[in-house]
């Protein structure tokens, strides 16, 4: 946009899609929008900066939709429709250049600020593709805990854009191989469908042929194709072509094979429609080669329903009039039924919608030659073939087992793994554990068995006990024992696969998964920023630093607001949590003092 | 060795693999720490141990004693040795008095391992090899024999965790885990051992730790002397929390956070260039938090 300003007409839907709208002139510049409706209506009248929009979206072209276009801000939306799609496509296009210069301008402010050295990184970054864009809001849109999360940390300004992504990597990379959109296959009605109408009055018979039906007719019929290639346009028009094949079509119809030999007589193109497809039949018997030698044909004699009475075809061509002369005229129903299951399965091939009949003659002819070239490095398949054909008629038992490969964990040292560094873990441990167990080196080590081997001689004489406990401390265990246990089955459920949170209440329950997960992204963050060696991490990590101060007084609210039924579970569900941020913290605050030391 | 076809599963009849902590610096110590004296903790583990005979005649009890420097067998109720010798003198039954005789034999070939150097710092004892003593056991059990029976292993504990086993002992662990083997554990000493919570965690046992010792028959037989199929019925008690932890395999320390080794897993204190334990680069070296773990694993 040169001018840098559309002006439009279109009408303003204030209350969604549904309402009804009021009409008016749309203006946009690079900096705003302005909307001034028809009708001095105040309520109507809109001025919004670009700045406050978030992003924008837009109905699908079609004939029954409208010419939809939306614009979200953080908390709202403005609709406008158009007349026309083009009008309002002129208007999306501005919308989309005008919010990604903000955005990249925006993002290089936060950048300069950042790191004033290199502020073209983020910038690079923040600049995507719409299809990768359109992939993360379909990602968002369908994982509501994600949406919760971005919305909380990349609009809440905690985290930028591509930071939230980058850890995200491989979600992203998943559904870029998946953004291929299905291919429509081909429709499993068979072409005898195609019927002819005829108007009671007149002996003419109509066919109607859609482009569809024809790439039908052109995938299903090789010999068509190739007919069709070979005579259009320069023996006859397409018109005359789809004459004649209808003509064939409407004698196989009437299963007529007299007729249709006498007609093949006269007219050489109309006897390609009419005999059997050679082109089919080699392709066949090709098939028939590359089928496995394994297959046994025996196995699925329990699926033959043909035998069983009221079932299968009952009129099959065996017990029609065989004449050896009319037999290439012939075709049977089952030869057309299992020519298009074979279509229909290998599905659509080529690429294209639809389009000019001789386009797609020439795009398909062109996908069978590729086709064709494979088959050709199929020879190494036929190869595999009779070798896995004589692998099979082997016996099992003497071969040697064919184990997929796989990569053995190569351990350097063993014994480094399994066994103990026992010096070098006491040498560690001196230091921690010196205060609580001092008791234990007062003691040599003869003195230590011999009082141990003392005590065992005293049983030896002595005896057993009797009775081997008092029955005060008895009763005493057995109370003690059976107060922890109705307590923490109280506490824990009877049932141990039930955990805490199923039995807390379900907006507590969301709230502290809630919590945990956004702790975690934010630690995710946090620790894979460290070590420090930019200021751009440095910044990153005081952001995330902040982000984490905040929990804390939630995570407290949470404790205080549950039931006293509850609070104490919350409190053991929370406990973790605010470790997990203590630990976090303990590490800034001594990183920070390391960093603060060296400079 | 092949499974034989036709044996004989019973569900009330148990293999109870007792380990037994004979660590002498944790018991002669256990005067300031414990409330216990080593012989009556064996006065009531004795007691124990024939209660768990005399609830099913093919219940088996195996004794394993966990020393400082060894681990070795010291009762075996299925053996006919221990069952016609009549050392008895009345005071005892003759099953027992066979087990103090090869228990003091057991302490003198522990002493004569451990002459050399003095202990220093924590005096853990060998928990990881009796560990796998009774695993072992265990497999001979259920692979001969015409008797399929439940086995499960109870650890008498009271010397504190050994870190420079952690590899062995959670080898050990998931080994039992594999082989439905629960590890139940009843600590008698001071302090909570991590290793044995996240042992009957992992295998489905049950985790005690008695505050009054000199009841600890009442809690054993009230606790762990039931079979594997009762047990479904009753109400025992469950762990509060579980201590997570790993330790470090460099160091042996108990860390909460640290360095992973993408390829083989092995956890490091420190930030290094290369994995010593699988040979890999840095780069696949990633952090290990452990409070990144799922916060319903401690529900």
């Amino acid at each position: 946009m040169a001018s840098g300003q559309v002006v439009m007409r279109a009408m303003y839907k204030n209350n969604g899609v549904k309402d009804p709208g009021v009409q008016g002139v749309l203006i946009m510049t690079e900096d705003k929008l302005d909307f001034s409706p028809d009708d001095p209506m105040p309520s109507a009248r809109l001025n919004v900066p670009f700045r406050s929009i978030k992003g924008h979206k837009f109905s699908k072209e079609g004939s029954q939709k409208q010419a939809l276009l939306m614009l979200t801000q953080s908390d709202k939306s403005y609709t406008f429709e158009f007349d026309k799609y083009a009008e309002r496509d002129i208007c999306r296009d501005f919308v989309g250049k005008v919010l990604g210069k903000i955005q990249a301008k925006q993002s290089s402010k936060q950048e300069a600020k950042v790191d004033s050295e290199k502020p073209a990184t983020t910038v690079h970054d923040e600049q995507l593709r719409p299809a990768e864009m359109e992939l993360r809001m379909k990602l968002l849109a369908e994982n509501s805990e994600l949406q919760k999360l971005h919305k909380q940390f990349v609009i809440g300004g905690i985290l930028t854009e591509a930071e939230f992504w980058a850890t995200r990597k491989k979600l992203l990379a998943v559904d870029v191989s998946k953004i291929s959109k299905q291919p429509l296959g081909f429709k499993s009605a068979m072409l005898a469908d195609v019927r002819p109408l005829t108007d009671g009055r007149t002996n003419k018979v109509t066919f109607s042929l859609t482009p569809e039906i024809i790439q039908q007719i052109f995938t299903e019929k090789p010999a068509v194709h190739q007919a069709f290639l070979k005579f259009v346009p320069s023996k006859m028009t397409e018109k005359d072509f789809w004459t004649k094949y209808c003509r064939a079509e409407f004698l196989h119809r009437t299963k007529n094979a007299v007729a249709a030999a006498a007609e093949a007589a006269e007219d050489e193109e109309l006897a390609v429609f009419l005999k059997q497809d050679h082109i089919l039949a080699s392709e066949a018997r090709q098939k028939i080669r590359r089928v496995d030698p394994t297959l046994d044909m025996e196995a699925d004699e329990g699926d033959d329903y043909i035998h069983l009475p009221d079932h299968g075809i009952f009129r099959d061509g065996s017990k029609e009039f065989t004449d050896s002369e009319y037999e290439q005229y012939k075709r049977t129903l089952a030869q057309d039924l299992n020519r298009h299951a074979a279509v229909v399965l290998e599905g659509r091939t080529l690429g294209m919608e639809s389009g000019d009949t001789r386009t797609v003659a020439e795009a398909l002819a062109k996908s069978k030659k590729a086709e064709l070239a494979t088959q050709m490095s199929d020879e190494k398949a036929n190869h595999n073939r009779s070798e896995r054909a004589s692998r099979m008629a082997e016996i099992e038992d003497l071969q040697t087992p064919h184990n997929p490969p796989f990569a053995p964990l190569l351990i350097k040292d063993p014994r480094e793994y399994f066994d103990s560094q026992q010096a070098n873990a006491l040498k560690a441990l001196r230091d921690t554990a010196v205060g609580t167990r001092t008791v234990n080196c007062n003691v040599n080590t003869a003195q230590a068995y011999g009082s141990l081997r003392k005590s065992i001689s005293e049983m030896k004489v002595t005896g057993l006990s009797v009775p081997v406990i008092e029955a005060e401390v008895a009763r005493k265990v057995l109370i003690g024992l059976s107060q922890q246990l109705s307590s923490t089955k109280y506490n824990l459920g009877k049932n141990p696969q039930e955990s805490i949170l199923d039995r807390l209440p379900k907006k507590t329950k969301e709230e502290l998964l809630h919590f945990w997960i956004s702790i975690q992204e934010l630690l995710k963050h946090f620790w894979s920023s460290y070590p420090i060696t930019t200021t751009y991490l440095n910044t990153k990590v005081s952001r995330l630093k902040d982000a984490m101060a905040d929990i804390y007084p939630k995570l407290q609210g949470i404790k205080e607001s549950a039931q006293s039924d509850f609070r104490h579970q919350v409190s053991l569900l929370v406990q973790p949590m605010v470790q997990a941020l203590d630990a976090a913290f303990t590490h800034y605050d001594a990183d920070v003092q390391k960093r603060s030391m060296r400079s | 060795m092949a499974s034989a076809p036709s044996k004989q599963y019973s569900d009330d009849v148990s293999v109870v693999m007792v380990l037994l902590d004979t660590n002498p610096f944790f018991w002669s110590g256990a005067n300031n720490t414990t409330k216990v004296s080593f012989s009556s903790f064996l006065n009531h583990v004795i007691s124990f141990l024939n209660s768990v005979l005399l609830l099913n005649q093919l219940n088996q009890v195996v004794v394993i004693a966990t020393g400082y420097n060894s681990c070795d067998y010291i009762l075996d109720s299925s053996t006919s040795e221990s069952i016609n010798l009549s050392l008895g003198n009345g005071k005892m039954p003759a099953l027992c008095s066979k087990m103090l005789q090869k228990l003091e034999e057991f302490l003198i070939r522990d002493e004569q391992l451990s002459r050399e150097n003095l202990p220093t710092g924590i005096t853990s004892s060998l928990l990881s090899g009796s560990l796998s003593l009774a695993l072992c056991y265990i497999q001979k059990v259920l692979r001969s024999g015409r008797l399929h029976p439940n086995p499960r292993i109870l650890c008498l504990q009271g010397s504190p965790d050994g870190p420079e086993q952690y590899v062995a002992v959670m080898n050990a662990i998931f080994s039992a885990q594999r082989s439905m083997v629960p590890i139940d554990s009843c600590i008698v000493g001071a302090q909570h051992s991590a290793f044995l919570q996240q042992a009957s965690y992992i295998t489905g046992g049950v985790y005690l730790k008695p505050p009054q010792l000199d009841g600890l028959f009442q809690y054993l037989s009230t606790v762990f002397a039931t079979d594997l199929h009762s047990r479904s019925f009753l109400q025992l008690p469950k762990p509060v929390g579980v201590d997570f932890r790993a330790s470090c395999f460099c160091h042996k320390n108990t860390i909460d956070m640290g360095y992973i080794c993408s390829v083989c897993l092995s956890i490091f204190c420190q930030q290094r260039k290369k994995c010593s334990t699988s040979d890999t680069k840095r780069n696949s070296i990633e952090i290990y938090n452990h409070h990144l773990l799922p916060v319903a694993a401690s529900g």
